[in-house]
């Protein structure tokens, strides 16, 4: 029991953490970013030398964990600032569908550069070896990395939160992202302010490969994309733009996922995946607004 | 108010019926232009291909035919409702295997998909007719999920339409004895020859015209630029939804069954997102607000990539042979396409319609 209820909420950090990095950028720019999930598959080749061989040339990897953390880190925010500067500046009034097509057609660019240097075999790696003993607590058996997993998840959504409720810079971003034209007559530098968004959402991508990394153990160029649509469709539900509502929705798809898993009789667990995207086209139906509506995001008359 | 609206509106219409259909013949002949000079362009296409006789030319053709069917499917739902579809290649998913059920020899079929009922294991049709079943099948499957997702708008329509392509996916990947699995189902008839989707594409191109000079088609493209005052003159934007959704299911099903005509193997991954972005790609790059946007979008960009093909392939320049290195190709694209949208963000046609110059039409 205790095991499903880490599962699923290992699953939902996860989730929650892509579904925020998403929820933070739509929020300033009205963008769904596709190219997400290409930035997480960057962020976890960073850890590797440049080879197309099978073998891993294991290079930033091998950093002490409080020099590789930052690394990382700083390689999500640095790619997604990047992003920002050379391509999504270009689009800020264009349509979402424009705007769409262009990250995605970024994460095309993003995904055959990897695929270039790295070739596309999946490259195993041990990440943190010493975190995939497992401890016991009250009767389970659970691996560290999943408490890490979610402890960690709690640290960033907590020192999110403060850094938004807190400080100024973080005032400046929700009042963008809630009006982002008042925002700017009142005095916020859009451009500040739309960088920010882009590092934070590149950062957690960050976080997201180290922990997805740290996990199965393999690095795969696919990896980024399976995480990025359970994170988009967890941004939807949970109110676009909210990002309360990303994380809630992200901590609820990964409890579905992991429940049905468990519920569903062995002959329709195949089809477990079915069963998840109804669930969501019923929450959409009876909440098309979204788990948590954010305001701004209404249509306006 | 939806009953009041809807009798105001019907009561509208017998009133104005009279003097209204000359107008919708003014409108048709106005309009015809265009799917005739996209047919045409299409034609020349064919022709040229004929021409040269070279095979690998030929698939490319095919192939481009193909996807001109499911541009045009997407257009019909998305560019009159400008609600952004990711679930359309699920009908195309739908459309290729109902193709490959009805097409499939008997004996390899009792082997391979033992799951099927006993009627359809006996059956098998020419692929004309297999195609036309398989688009009204999916036309079918594009009611049911329609009366349920229409209600949505804007984004939540749009991943709405993305669950039920992942649904799709997910149940044709793993129902073993009726789909194979994610395992491949050969057996299908190939046809090489590229007339067949020639006449489909200009099927779907004169298809997509004919709804969007009708009387939903135009009260769809109201809701899309002004949503309340459309519904406040009386449309009932979900039911118009519902039936570009629905038009467009079948035409995306017709491309399905094309598609899997044209390669002869089908797999559930086949169509999935990889195929979801290329076509909304192409559609978006060509200008989503028009239906030539849609063809000429299809057309450049499956020439781009084409050429980029044989770039990485290598050209012989004189002495030396030049060749991108690979994985360029790829590249490349993501960056034109990021370039195009950049300079227009509205896509290459934006709004317009492929037409002889304003004057020479007797206005």
């Amino acid at each position: 029991m205790l095991q499903i209820l880490f599962d699923a909420l290992s699953l939902g950090s996860l989730y929650a953490l892509g579904a925020l990095g998403i929820a933070l950028i739509f929020g300033v720019m009205r963008l769904v970013n596709f190219a997400h999930g290409d930035v997480i598959a960057f962020c976890v080749f960073a850890l590797l030398w440049p080879s197309t061989d099978a073998m891993a040339i294991v290079f930033a990897g091998q950093l002490p964990w409080y020099l590789l953390v930052p690394f990382v880190l700083l390689c999500g925010a640095g790619l997604s600032v990047l992003c920002e500067i050379v391509v999504f500046r270009r689009f800020r009034q264009a349509n979402p569908a424009t705007m769409m097509i262009a990250s995605f057609a970024l994460g095309f660019v993003i995904r055959y550069f990897l695929l270039m240097l790295f070739s596309s075999r999946p490259k195993s790696i041990s990440l943190l070896p010493e975190l995939s003993q497992p401890v016991e607590i009250l009767g389970a058996r659970l691996p560290l990395l999943q408490l890490i997993t979610i402890v960690t998840t709690m640290v960033i959504l907590i020192g999110l939160t403060l850094f938004l409720r807190q400080t100024r810079f973080g005032l400046e971003m929700r009042a963008a992202a809630e009006n982002f034209s008042m925002a700017r007559m009142l005095g916020v530098r859009a451009n500040r302010v739309i960088m920010g968004a882009f590092a934070l959402s590149g950062a957690l991508a960050a976080a997201i490969a180290l922990i997805f990394g740290a996990q199965t153990g393999t690095l795969d160029i696919q990896m980024g994309a399976s995480i990025m649509l359970m994170a988009f469709i967890a941004t939807v539900i949970g109110g676009l733009g909210s990002l309360g509502g990303a994380v809630l929705a992200g901590f609820l798809l990964g409890a579905a996922s992991v429940i049905m898993q468990v519920m569903l009789p062995i002959d329709a667990r195949p089809f477990r995946d079915a069963f998840v995207y109804g669930a969501v086209i019923l929450v959409l139906l009876f909440r098309p607004q979204g788990l948590i509506a954010a305001r701004g995001t209404k249509e306006r008359v | 108010m939806a009953v009041a609206a809807s009798l105001a509106n019907s009561t509208a219409a017998g009133a104005a019926a009279a003097e209204r259909k000359p107008a919708r013949f003014a409108l048709a002949r106005r309009t015809i232009l265009t799917p005739v000079l996209l047919s045409l362009l299409l034609l020349a296409i064919a022709l040229i291909t004929v021409t040269t006789g070279s095979r690998p030319f030929n698939q490319t053709v095919i192939d481009v035919f193909v996807r001109v069917i499911l541009v045009v499917g997407l257009y019909i739902f998305i560019g009159n409702s400008g609600v952004l579809s990711f679930g359309h290649i699920g009908f195309t998913c739908l459309g290729a295997y109902a193709a490959a059920w009805l097409t499939i020899n008997p004996m390899m079929k009792r082997g391979s998909l033992p799951g099927l009922p006993e009627w359809l294991l006996a059956t098998r049709l020419p692929y004309w007719q297999s195609a036309v079943l398989a688009a009204l099948f999916a036309a079918l499957a594009a009611l049911i999920f329609g009366r349920v997702l229409m209600r949505l708008s804007g984004i939540a329509a749009s991943i709405a339409t993305f669950a039920m392509l992942a649904m799709i996916n997910t149940i044709y990947s793993n129902w073993e004895s009726v789909t194979g699995a994610t395992s491949s189902v050969v057996g299908i008839p190939i046809v090489r020859v590229i007339w067949p989707y020639l006449i489909g594409a200009v099927v779907a191109i004169f298809i997509a015209w004919a709804h969007a000079i009708s009387r939903s088609g135009l009260a769809l493209r109201a809701a899309r630029d002004e949503p309340t005052a459309a519904a406040a003159s009386g449309v009932d934007i979900p039911r118009e939804r519902l039936v570009a959704f629905v038009v467009s299911g079948a035409v995306m099903g017709l491309g399905g069954a094309l598609m899997a005509h044209s390669i002869g193997v089908v797999t559930p991954d086949t169509f999935y997102l990889g195929l979801t972005f290329i076509t909304l790609s192409m559609l978006v790059v060509g200008g989503m607000g028009s239906l030539s946007g849609g063809v000429v979008g299809v057309v450049l960009l499956s020439a781009l990539i084409q050429a980029l093909r044989w770039l990485e392939a290598g050209v012989s320049l004189g002495e030396s042979t030049f060749a991108l290195p690979k994985g360029v190709q790829e590249i490349a694209l993501g960056v034109i396409m990021i370039v195009i949208l950049a300079l227009r963000p509205s896509g290459l046609m934006g709004n317009r319609e492929l037409a002889l110059p304003r004057s020479s039409r007797n206005k």
